[in-house]
């Protein structure tokens, strides 16, 4: 007999913020996959919405190819609001 | 509740990936400086980073222990939720027996992500070829140890699992900082049992000390050997993944708990231990590590037990994984 398929998953600590991947877990299915998240992940009020999906549905970028994937946003510093100068006596900005 | 070095991990349960990377530590050039740099300079690991096939190795063989530890820790104090006293200790029982199942899951999840099925792992324990923390062959004989093992034994892994929230392997570390917040209910509900105890009747109190005696060694023993005799401790901390020697924490469990005995109103039984003005720390004697290799050895009052029971308890389950794969099939046939 297979094993139960693993989910990952997320939740949203409090309304107002993201659903953060907590961990995962093993279930039959979608259903029992947020039955086991809220008894392993929010038993103490750690969450007020819960996501699962199967771990195999996430295509993820591959740790060797970290460089070259990321490289194109390290050149680029005008990308951030310090790469400009702006005198002091000008106000909010 | 870790740190007991065992053989090697046998080649069968090496990750597949790991396994066909060939050797230890020959990392292809880039690979092998990166995981280096990254340990060194206090940075995490995570599942998909390259890494030695030993650090893998030793990851598995750790978390897992851990896991299954907690796992198997459920049946000495799971043994009295049917005899609570009270209502109030029979909630606050079940609860943090809860607690102990969800803990082995965390570090189940945290042990797949390098490789190894939850279905193996289970092979493993069952098949008594991975260990779980001594601690739990000791059986729990009356329901003052429930409020020991909280002060003591949850006590003592605290100790050591608050350093490996830092441990280099990340999702090791993030299932440790879960766990280390509810360990803390744990503690703290044992040692209010015992001080509820100790305001009881002469044959209560005396209850507490006679569990107090039983377990005072073996907790002392989860620390695992002194460290000239732990092999594998000095290259766990090179990679940190310990981050502290087996004798620092459990000095530091001493240091932690003989005021708290004192508060109780217990005595520990040592005969050596006493303050240590020079130290600043207290001086105490020596567990029996040859009790602490029987134990290893299978020989502790519950092995067997312990064991048979896990076995037993996954057999029982066998239909319900069945049916509830049986029902997601079905529902998803319909669709």
């Amino acid at each position: 007999m297979s094993e139960w398929p693993l989910y990952e998953v997320f939740v949203r600590g409090k309304r107002g913020l993201n659903h953060v991947h907590v961990g995962s877990l093993h279930a039959p299915d979608d259903q029992m996959a947020i039955s086991h998240a809220r008894d392993v992940y929010t038993r103490r009020n750690e969450g007020v919405s819960i996501w699962v999906v199967r771990s195999d549905a996430i295509t993820a970028s591959s740790p060797d190819e970290k460089d070259p994937l990321f490289a194109p946003s390290g050149d680029k510093v005008y990308r951030h609001p310090t790469f400009y100068e702006i005198p002091d006596n000008v106000p909010h900005m | 509740m870790e740190a007991v070095p065992e053989k090697t991990m046998p080649e069968k349960t090496m990750p597949r990936e790991a396994a066909s990377e060939e050797t230890a530590t020959a990392a292809p050039g880039d690979l092998g400086e990166h995981f280096e740099a990254t340990v060194a300079r206090g940075a995490r690991i995570e599942p998909r980073d390259w890494m030695p096939d030993a650090y893998r190795a030793t990851l598995v063989r750790q978390i897992a222990q851990h896991a299954h530890s907690e796992v198997i820790g459920m049946q000495p104090e799971g043994n009295w939720i049917t005899r609570a006293p009270s209502l109030r200790r029979k909630a606050i029982l079940l609860a943090k027996v809860q607690d102990e199942a969800g803990h082995g899951l965390y570090l189940y999840s945290a042990c797949e992500t390098l490789g190894v099925s939850r279905e193996e792992l289970t092979a493993l324990l069952l098949a008594g070829r991975q260990k779980y923390s001594s601690i739990f062959n000791y059986p729990a004989l009356s329901y003052a140890d429930v409020g020991t093992i909280g002060w003591l034994v949850d006590g003592a892994a605290i100790c050591n699992q608050v350093p490996l929230c830092r441990t280099s392997y990340g999702p090791y570390g993030r299932a440790m900082i879960r766990i280390c917040k509810e360990e803390s209910f744990h503690q703290r509900q044992g040692y209010e049992l015992l001080m509820t105890m100790m305001r009881g009747t002469g044959e209560q109190r005396a209850m507490v000390q006679e569990s107090v005696d039983r377990f005072w060694w073996p907790s002392l023993m989860m620390f695992g050997p002194p460290d000239a005799d732990s092999p594998n401790s000095a290259r766990s901390m090179a990679w940190g993944i310990k981050r502290n020697g087996n004798d620092e924490l459990r000095q530091r469990f001493v240091d932690m708990t003989v005021p708290q005995a004192e508060a109780l109103g217990v005595s520990l039984p040592d005969p050596d231990l006493r303050w240590n003005a020079e130290r600043e720390s207290y001086d105490f004697g020596e567990p029996d590590w040859s009790e602490f290799a029987a134990v290893l050895r299978g020989e502790g009052p519950c092995n067997a037990q312990r064991l048979a029971h896990r076995a037993r308890a996954h057999e029982d389950g066998a239909w319900v994984r069945n049916a509830a794969l049986a029902f997601a099939k079905a529902g998803a046939a319909h669709e």
